[in-house]
C-alpha cells in the first residue's frame, strides 16, 4: 500500500465522517461543520494527487486549488454564521428540521 | 404743404389708430372714442390736403413707394403706396365728408347706448376706405376693399337687435361677396400672367405700357382679349360694391343702418369705391380699345351696365315711400351715371361726378337723418309733411342738395358734373343708347326729388311725430350747411369755362371745347330737368297730400306702373324665386347626400367594423382561449408536481445529494468509465 492509497483512504474516512455528521445532526452549526469536514476531505485529495502523481514535479496546481478552496470556505463560513443568526432570530432555535419555510 | 408717397400710409393709419382706441374704450368713454375718431379724421384731412399739394405739383406723375411684404422662394409679394391726383382728390373728399359726418353723428347717435362702438366702426371704415385710395397694389386694394365691406356689414347691422337690420347686413355682405369673387379671380389671373400686382412700378407695374401691350395681345376663347377678361372680372367687384345692376339689391336694404352710416358709406364713399377702382385700373380697361377683331370691349360692358343701372335706379326711386329708400335708389342711379361715364371713355367726368355726388348725397342723407331724428324715427314720407316751416335750416340745405342732384342749371355742382357725363356719352362713337338712358334718368331724377321734397317738407303734418318735430342742434345743422356750400361751390372747379379739376386729374390740360361742344345738349337737358320738376310739382306740389292714407297721385294715374316700381320691379322676389330657390334646392340635395349617401357609407363601414369585432371576439373566446387555458392548466400541474419535491428540509436535500453521489460513483466504477 503506497502513500497515495493511504491518503485516499484517510480522505474517504474523513468524507464519510463529515457526511454522517451532516445527515444525522439537527443542530445547524454541526451540520455545517460536517460539510466543512467533507470539504477538507476533498482538499486532502487535491494535495495527495498532486504530491504523488507521476508528473509530481509539475507546478503547484494542487496547492493553489486548496488555497482557493480554503479561502472560499472561510468566506462561506461568514455567510453561514450570519444565516444561522438570522435563523435563530426567526424561530428562537437553530434546528434545521424546523427551517422548512421555503418549501414549495 | 407737401407729403411724399412714402408717408402716405399715415392717412389710413390715423383712423385705424382711432378705431383701436375706440375698440379698447369701455362703453362709458364716449368722449374719448368720438374725440379720437374726429381728431384722427382732422389729421387725415390735413395729410390728404398736403398730399393733394404734392400731387398737383406733378399732375401727370404717379408717385409710388413700393416695399416687399414677404417672399416665398424667389417670388416677392410687393405692396406700395401710390400718390397721384386721383388718390389725392378722393382722399380729400373722403376725409372731408367723413369728418362732417362724424361730427353729425355726435348729435344723431347721442342717445345710443353703443356710441363708442359706433365711432370705432366708423373709424375702421374710414381707415379701410383711405387704404383703398392710397394703395399701389391690387392686392392691397383688395384687402382694404374687404375691410370696407366688413365695416359696412358691421354698421348696417349696428342695430342688430332688429331682425331686418341683421338680415340687411347679411344681404349686403353676401351680395357684394359675389362681386368680390370676380375681383379675386381677376386679381389671381393678373398675378398669374404678370407676376406682380403693383399698379405702377417704374415700368414693371400692371398698368404700365409694356404690361398692357402683353395683356391686350393675349387672347382667350371667343375672341376676347386677356385684358378684357381680367378687366371685366375686376368690374364684377365694382358691380357688387357700387350697387350696379344686377347686384344693386343690397344697397336699398343697407338703409337699415343708422343714417350717418347711410350717408358716409352707402352714398358718399364706399359705394363710390367701385367707380374709383375702375378709374384706377382705367389703363387696363382701355387696353383693348385699339383692337378691332375682338368680340367685346370691356368698356362697352361697363357703359351698358351703367346705363341700365342709371335708368333702373331712377325709375324705382319714383315708387318708394321711405325717404332713405328713395335716396338709396337715387344713389344706385347716380352710380350708374358714373359707370356710364367710365364706359363711354371719360373717367375724369366720372370722378368729377363722384366728388360732387359725394357732397350732395351726403348732404341729402344727413338732411334725411336730421328729419328722421327730429320726427322720432318716422321715415315714411306719407306720414311726414310740413317740416319746412319747423326745420328751416334742414329744409334749406336739403333743397340745395335736391337741386344739385336733380341738376338744376348753372348754380349747382350736380348740373355741371352731369353735363360732363352726358356730353361724354354724346361723343361716344359706339352707341347713343347710354345717352338716351341718361336723359330719361334726368327727367326721373328731377321728378322723384320734387316728390320727396314736396311730401316731406311741404303741406301739413300727417302724424304726431311730424307735427312735433323741431330743428336739431348746431352739431347736426352745421355739417349740413358746410355740405350745402360744398354742393354749390364744388361745381365751380369743373365747369366748361374753367375745367381745372379735369385738367389736373388726368395730368392733361383739357380744353373747354372737349367737354362742351355746343349748347344743344345742355339746352335739351335743362328742358328735361324742367320737365321733371314741372311734372313732379303738378302731381305732388300743386295739391298737397291731405292725410297719410291718401293714394299716391302717380298710383292713381298709372296704377300698374306704380305698383311695379313700388315693388322694386320684383328683383328681390325674382332672386328669391331663382337663386334663393336654387340654393335651397342644392342645400336639400347636399343634405340628402350627406345624410343618406355619405352617412350610409360611413355607417356601413362602421357596421362592418363592428361585425368584424364581434367575429374576432367569438373566435377568441371559443377557439384560441380554450387552447391557451388548457396549456396553462398543464403548466400549472407540472409546477405543482415539482413543488412537492421542494420540502424545505435541508437534510432531505443533503440526503438526496449523497445518495445521488453514491449512485453516480457506483455507475462510474461498475460501468468501467474510469
Amino acid at each position: 500500500m503506497n502513500m497515495l492509497q493511504a491518503c485516499l483512504l484517510l480522505s474517504s474516512a474523513l468524507f464519510c465522517i463529515g457526511l454522517v455528521t451532516a445527515l444525522s445532526r439537527s443542530n445547524t452549526i454541526l451540520v455545517l461543520l460536517g460539510i466543512e469536514i467533507m470539504l477538507n476531505a476533498a482538499n486532502l485529495n487535491f494535495i495527495a494527487f498532486w504530491r504523488f502523481s507521476p508528473a509530481g514535479s509539475a507546478p503547484a496546481t494542487g496547492v493553489i486549488f486548496v488555497l482557493f478552496s480554503i479561502a472560499v470556505a472561510a468566506a462561506e463560513a461568514a455567510v453561514w454564521l450570519a444565516l444561522v443568526i438570522a435563523l435563530y432570530r426567526h424561530q428562537q432555535n437553530i434546528r434545521l428540521q424546523e427551517a422548512t419555510r421555503l418549501k414549495g | 404743404m407737401n407729403l411724399s408717397a412714402s408717408s402716405l400710409w399715415l392717412i389710413p393709419a390715423l383712423p385705424l389708430l382711432a378705431a383701436a382706441i375706440g375698440a379698447l374704450t369701455p362703453r362709458g368713454g364716449r368722449s374719448l372714442a368720438s374725440g379720437a375718431a374726429i381728431i384722427a379724421m382732422v389729421g387725415a384731412l390735413g395729410l390728404s390736403v398736403a398730399a393733394l399739394g404734392t400731387a398737383l405739383a406733378h399732375p401727370a406723375a404717379h408717385l409710388t413707394d413700393n416695399f416687399t411684404w414677404f417672399s416665398i422662394g424667389t417670388d416677392a409679394v410687393r405692396l406700395g403706396w401710390l400718390l397721384d391726383p386721383l388718390t389725392a382728390f378722393m382722399a380729400v373728399m373722403v376725409s372731408f365728408v367723413g369728418l362732417l359726418i362724424f361730427i353729425f353723428s355726435l348729435g344723431y347717435m347721442k342717445e345710443d347706448a353703443n356710441f363708442t362702438r359706433f365711432f370705432c366702426f366708423l373709424s375702421l371704415f374710414a381707415a379701410a376706405m383711405l387704404g383703398v385710395l392710397v394703395a399701389n397694389s391690387l392686392l392691397l386694394v383688395f384687402v382694404c376693399w374687404e375691410l370696407v365691406g366688413l365695416a359696412s356689414y358691421l354698421l348696417i347691422g349696428f342695430w342688430f337687435h332688429k331682425p331686418s337690420a341683421a338680415a340687411a347686413a347679411k344681404k349686403a355682405f353676401i351680395t357684394t361677396r359675389i362681386g368680390d369673387l370676380g375681383l379675386l379671380l381677376g386679381m389671381l389671373w393678373l398675378y398669374h400672367v404678370r407676376g406682380t400686382l403693383l399698379f405702377y412700378d417704374g415700368g414693371n407695374g400692371v398698368l404700365e405700357p409694356s404690361s398692357l401691350a402683353l395683356l391686350s395681345h393675349g387672347k382667350i376663347a371667343g375672341g376676347i382679349a386677356l385684358s378684357t377678361a381680367i378687366g371685366l372680372l375686376i368690374f364684377c367687384g365694382a358691380i357688387g360694391k357700387s350697387g350696379q345692376f344686377p347686384l344693386h339689391v343690397w344697397l336699398p336694404d343697407a338703409m337699415e343702418g343708422p343714417t350717418p352710416v347711410s350717408a358716409l358709406i352707402h352714398a358718399a364713399t364706399m359705394v363710390a369705391a367701385g367707380v374709383f377702382l375702375i378709374a384706377r385700373v382705367y389703363p387696363l380697361m382701355l387696353a383693348d380699345q385699339h383692337l378691332a377683331n375682338v368680340s367685346v370691349h370691356a368698356l362697352t360692358v361697363v357703359a351698358g351696365i351703367g346705363a341700365i343701372t342709371a335708368l333702373l335706379g331712377a325709375a324705382i326711386a319714383v315708387g318708394q315711400n321711405d325717404i332713405k329708400r328713395v335716396l338709396a335708389f337715387s344713389t344706385v342711379s347716380q352710380l350708374g351715371y358714373m359707370m356710364l361715364a367710365l364706359g363711354v371713355g371719360s373717367w375724369v367726368a366720372a370722378i368729377f361726378h363722384l366728388l360732387t355726388h359725394a357732397f350732395f348725397k351726403a348732404l341729402l342723407f344727413l338732411g334725411a337723418g336730421s328729419v328722421i331724428h327730429a320726427a322720432h324715427h318716422e321715415q315714411d314720407m306719407r306720414r311726414l309733411g310740413g317740416l319746412g316751416r319747423r326745420m328751416k335750416i334742414t329744409f334749406a340745405t336739403f333743397a340745395v342738395g335736391m337741386m344739385a342732384l336733380a341738376g338744376v342749371p348753372f348754380l349747382f355742382s350736380g348740373f355741371w358734373s352731369k353735363e360732363g357725363i352726358l356730353h361724354a356719352a354724346h361723343a361716344w362713337p359706339v352707341s347713343q343708347l347710354p345717352l338716351i338712358a341718361g336723359l330719361i334718368a334726368v327727367v326721373l331724377t328731377a321728378f322723384y326729388m320734387t316728390r320727396l321734397v314736396a311730401e316731406v317738407f311741404l303741406g301739413s303734418p300727417r302724424s304726431d311725430a311730424a307735427s312735433h318735430a323741431h330743428e336739431n342742434s348746431p352739431v347736426m345743422t352745421v355739417p349740413l350747411v358746410i355740405l350745402a356750400i360744398g354742393a354749390v361751390l364744388l361745381g365751380l372747379i369743373g365747369t366748361p369755362a374753367w375745367p381745372w379739376l379735369q385738367s389736373n386729374l388726368g395730368g392733361v390740360v383739357v380744353p373747354a371745347e372737349s367737354i362742351f361742344e355746343g349748347p344743344g345738349l345742355m339746352v335739351l337737358s335743362i328742358v328735361l330737368v324742367c320737365l321733371g320738376l314741372g311734372v313732379g310739382w303738378a302731381l305732388y306740389g300743386w295739391r298737397k297730400r291731405r292725410d297719410a292714407f291718401a293714394p299716391d297721385p302717380l298710383a292713381v294715374a298709372m296704377p300698374g306702373v306704380f305698383a311695379a316700381l313700388a315693388a322694386k320691379l320684383g328683383f328681390d322676389e325674382f332672386y328669391a324665386l331663382t337663386f334663393g330657390r336654387l340654393n335651397q334646392l342644392l342645400a336639400v340635395v347636399a343634405d340628402g347626400l350627406d345624410r343618406w349617401v355619405w352617412g350610409g357609407i360611413i355607417s356601413g363601414v362602421a357596421w362592418m367594423g363592428e361585425a368584424l369585432g364581434t367575429f374576432d371576439r367569438e373566435m377568441d373566446e371559443s377557439g384560441l382561449n380554450g387552447g391557451f387555458d388548457a396549456a396553462s392548466e398543464k403548466l400549472r400541474g407540472v409546477g405543482n408536481a415539482y413543488s412537492r419535491a421542494q420540502t424545505g428540509e435541508a437534510h432531505g436535500y443533503l440526503r438526496t445529494l449523497a445518495v445521488a453521489f453514491v449512485v453516480l460513483a457506483l455507475l462510474l466504477l461498475l460501468g468501467g468509465v474510469l
